[in-house]
């Protein structure tokens, strides 16, 4: 079962490595990773989607804990929570496939190729892809899982 | 007894008052102000300014060894010794790549440790400059954290924080890596040095949870087949007089992990002795066939649980350990209690003495007496002096019960890694915590020399004594040089068996008596030249007759290194030891001899 963990952690040089270390380390499953600074500077967030039963997420939020650099770690899939992704697919003009998306889809064509943007969850990308299969994309782009609550909890340092 | 003085070392006390200071001299002042008397290192170019600001200070002694590993060891040894931070000074390069092993040790078994490295200067990094290497990437699996020193006047907060890391919660190496010019003597800035450190990212656990603690009461007044099995985070916590006082009120048997030897009194009835791999047969027995496992500050790894499928199906496990990462990661815990061995254990006394406490009193005696009689069985035999020679051999366990009868059994023991390391765990009793000092988690052979001399430096009227074999023994053996300059007394006792041991009993054992690249086909040196060849003595023992006088004299010999080179029986193996894949309770006895059919 798909799990997403996110993380805050001091936005400092060489915390990302501690954290992405530790999976190959303890020979955890990176499956998606997406880090990027939050409103507070000092704070990065980071969501990561990996496989593994309860016990091992277990084990990897707690040791993800461990990290000095990590401020506050959360296993979303323990309760109900939003995932999204986003993707970028590039077709060729000629086989662009329109019936499966809307005109708000494309962000960039041109006499050659056609770019559309897409987002949904990890497993409706993954159907997305397979529908679109025999139009021949020629990239996809996929940005990795973010995830929030859906409850009033929130990842903050504030709480 | 520290012959720094001897060797026209002169200590100049300037610049270190004046509260402008240079990164150099910021850092050695913040290591005084952390209460740091010794420091083990190397010099080299990236650390030059900091060993400038050394030679100008007489705060901090540095003590050069001959080796960065050596170094890291020493520091590791005194802080086990202690229970206070030990300290290392690297180089960049190879200095930092050879304080390598001694971090993954330090982490291993958890000790406090400060390990600084010199780097190349900030605009080099990156660009394959000469002795470059970075540390930081190298060593980040095997610490618990480290620091890169961005600008000069971050180094006392960063000093700072190494040493609260370093030293509370589950304590672990720690490094700070300094580009060289960081510590330039010219660039002055003044010097504050912070009174406490707030770190939001890090907040150990120290109580345990109230509830638990009380459940954990309740459970232990059910049990009938108890087992206090502690570990190394008793003794790092220095919860050694409460697991003594738990164990007293409710007379339950108490085994101690190799990491764990002397948080209970090793001579002390109660004791069943070590337990695990080559624990003793009553203990892995009273393991296997608890109802009731307390688990304090040992984390239940593969030398200990064997196959954790088959560990101790029977029993409930009440598991407290200051990380919360270790507690159900192999063995899930009935009741997990998250927080430090020392303020979990007073705990857990106050419930239990608040309590009108109802134990199972007669079970509880019956299960002692099923102790006595495995240990009656198949227990050690502590009198192995007694039966003389062994085929005409000296046993290597009695080389061990021959250095406790000489020492009272009040010696400081260090350790390297194999067999010797076993039957000095097994058959010195070490009644105090801090007393055995070795590399458990690693496993790392050449420790054991470095390692006592740092716990020679930090008691230096005491007796240390480093038991080795001929194997380990040659890995930081240039350390007997350090030893010279600083006259530091440490025996040596060398359990000379001409073979790697234990990688030569695991071939007899597993690998059909093939004995592949576990002797040396008379290469060894001649050890009693070698050491008077570094200015020590050496006494040499073939003979059983000569043993217990030979050992005598080393032990009496207060002022000088000895290096007792004894030649034991090359045939001997060490046992128990459990069967791999199975229970704790398939145990080999003997050559011939196991619990299982």
């Amino acid at each position: 079962m798909k799990r997403v963990i996110a993380l805050l952690m001091e936005n400092q040089p060489g915390a990302l490595s501690r954290v992405v270390g530790l999976f190959s380390q303890r020979g955890y499953n990176i499956e998606t990773l997406v880090v990027a600074p939050t409103t507070d500077p000092t704070l990065s967030r980071l969501t990561m989607s990996t496989e593994g039963d309860e016990k091992v997420v277990e084990q990897i939020t707690k040791q993800l804990d461990k990290l000095i650099d990590v401020v506050l770690v959360t296993n979303l899939s323990e309760s109900e929570f939003v995932e999204r992704e986003l993707m970028l697919i590039k077709f060729r003009k000629d086989s662009f496939p329109e019936n499966a998306f809307q005109d708000s889809n494309v962000v960039s064509k041109n006499d050659e190729v056609i770019n559309v943007q897409v987002v949904g969850t990890s497993s409706e990308l993954d159907a997305l892809i397979t529908e679109i299969k025999g139009s021949n994309p020629i990239e996809v782009v996929r940005s990795g899982s973010l995830g929030i609550s859906s409850d009033k909890n929130t990842l903050s340092i504030e709480n | 007894m520290l012959n720094l003085q001897k060797f026209g070392v002169t200590f100049k006390r300037n610049l270190m008052d004046k509260s402008n200071k240079s990164g150099a001299e910021a850092l050695i002042h913040s290591l005084h102000l952390e209460g740091v008397e010794f420091m083990f290192g190397y010099p080299g170019g990236a650390a030059l300014h900091i060993y400038d600001a050394i030679f100008n200070q007489n705060y901090v002694d540095h003590i050069l060894v001959r080796h960065e590993q050596g170094a890291v060891h020493a520091a590791d040894g005194y802080a086990r010794a202690t229970g206070k931070p030990g300290v290392a000074l690297v180089t960049s390069g190879p200095g930092a790549t050879n304080a390598i092993t001694g971090l993954a040790t330090a982490y291993m078994d958890s000790t406090p440790i400060v390990v600084i490295s010199g780097q190349v200067k900030s605009n080099l990094i990156g660009t394959d400059s000469f002795q470059e290497t970075d540390m930081i990437g190298i060593s980040r699996p095997i610490v618990k954290h480290s620091f890169l020193v961005q600008r000069a006047e971050d180094i006392p907060e960063i000093v700072k924080k190494a040493f609260h890391i370093a030293t509370t919660g589950r304590p672990g190496p720690v490094v700070i890596d300094v580009p060289k010019d960081l510590t330039d003597p010219e660039y002055k800035f003044e010097f504050h040095y912070p009174k406490e450190i707030n770190m939001r990212s890090y907040n150990p656990p120290t109580e345990g949870d109230t509830s638990r603690i009380k459940e954990a009461v309740d459970l232990i007044e059910t049990a009938k087949r108890p087992v206090i099995y502690s570990g190394g985070g008793v003794i790092q916590n220095d919860a050694s007089d409460e697991l003594i006082e738990l164990a007293k009120l409710l007379n339950f048997p108490v085994t101690n992990t190799l990491m764990g030897l002397g948080a209970f009194p090793g001579s002390d009835p109660q004791f069943m002795g070590m337990l695990g791999m080559h624990g003793t047969y009553q203990a892995n027995m009273a393991m296997h066939n608890a109802d009731l496992i307390i688990a304090i500050g040992a984390r239940f790894d593969d030398r200990i649980t064997n196959d954790p499928k088959q560990f101790s199906l029977g029993a409930k496990k009440i598991h407290i350990d200051v990380d919360p990462a270790s507690v159900s990661k192999i063995i899930h815990a009935d009741i997990p209690i998250v927080g430090s061995a020392k303020e979990c254990l007073s705990a857990l006394l106050l419930e239990l003495n608040s309590r009108n406490l109802k134990l199972n009193e007669s079970d509880i005696s019956e299960w002692n007496k099923q102790i006595s009689t495995w240990r009656d069985a198949h227990g050690l035999n502590h009198s192995l002096l007694e039966l003389g020679p062994q085929n005409g051999k000296i046993l290597p366990q009695q080389v061990v019960q021959s250095l406790y009868k000489e020492t009272n059994g009040e010696a400081f023991i260090t350790s390297d890694v194999g067999q010797h390391q076993m039957f000095a765990a097994q058959y010195y009793h070490f009644d105090k915590p801090r007393q055995w000092i070795n590399s458990g988690g690693l496993g790392t052979m050449g420790f054991g020399l470095p390692s006592a001399m740092g716990v020679q430096l930090a008691f230096p009227e005491s007796t240390v004594a480093c038991v080795t074999g001929e194997g380990s023994i040659q890995m930081c053996i240039q350390e007997l040089s350090t030893c010279l300059q600083y006259g530091l007394p440490i025996k040596i006792i060398n359990l000379n068996n001409a073979a790697l041991g234990m990688v030569r009993q695991w071939q007899d054992m597993q690998y059909g008596g093939r004995h592949s690249s576990s002797t040396y086909e008379n290469s060894l040196p001649d050890f009693i030249a070698l050491a008077e060849s570094y200015g020590h003595v050496g006494i040499k023992v073939t003979k059983f007759e000569d043993l217990e006088a030979a050992m005598k004299e080393c032990v009496s010999l207060k002022d000088r290194l000895v290096f007792l080179d004894v030649d034991v029986d090359p045939n001997e193996h060490v046992y128990p030891m459990l069967e791999a894949g199975n229970a704790m309770d398939h145990m080999w006895l003997g050559k011939e001899e196991k619990t299982w059919k």
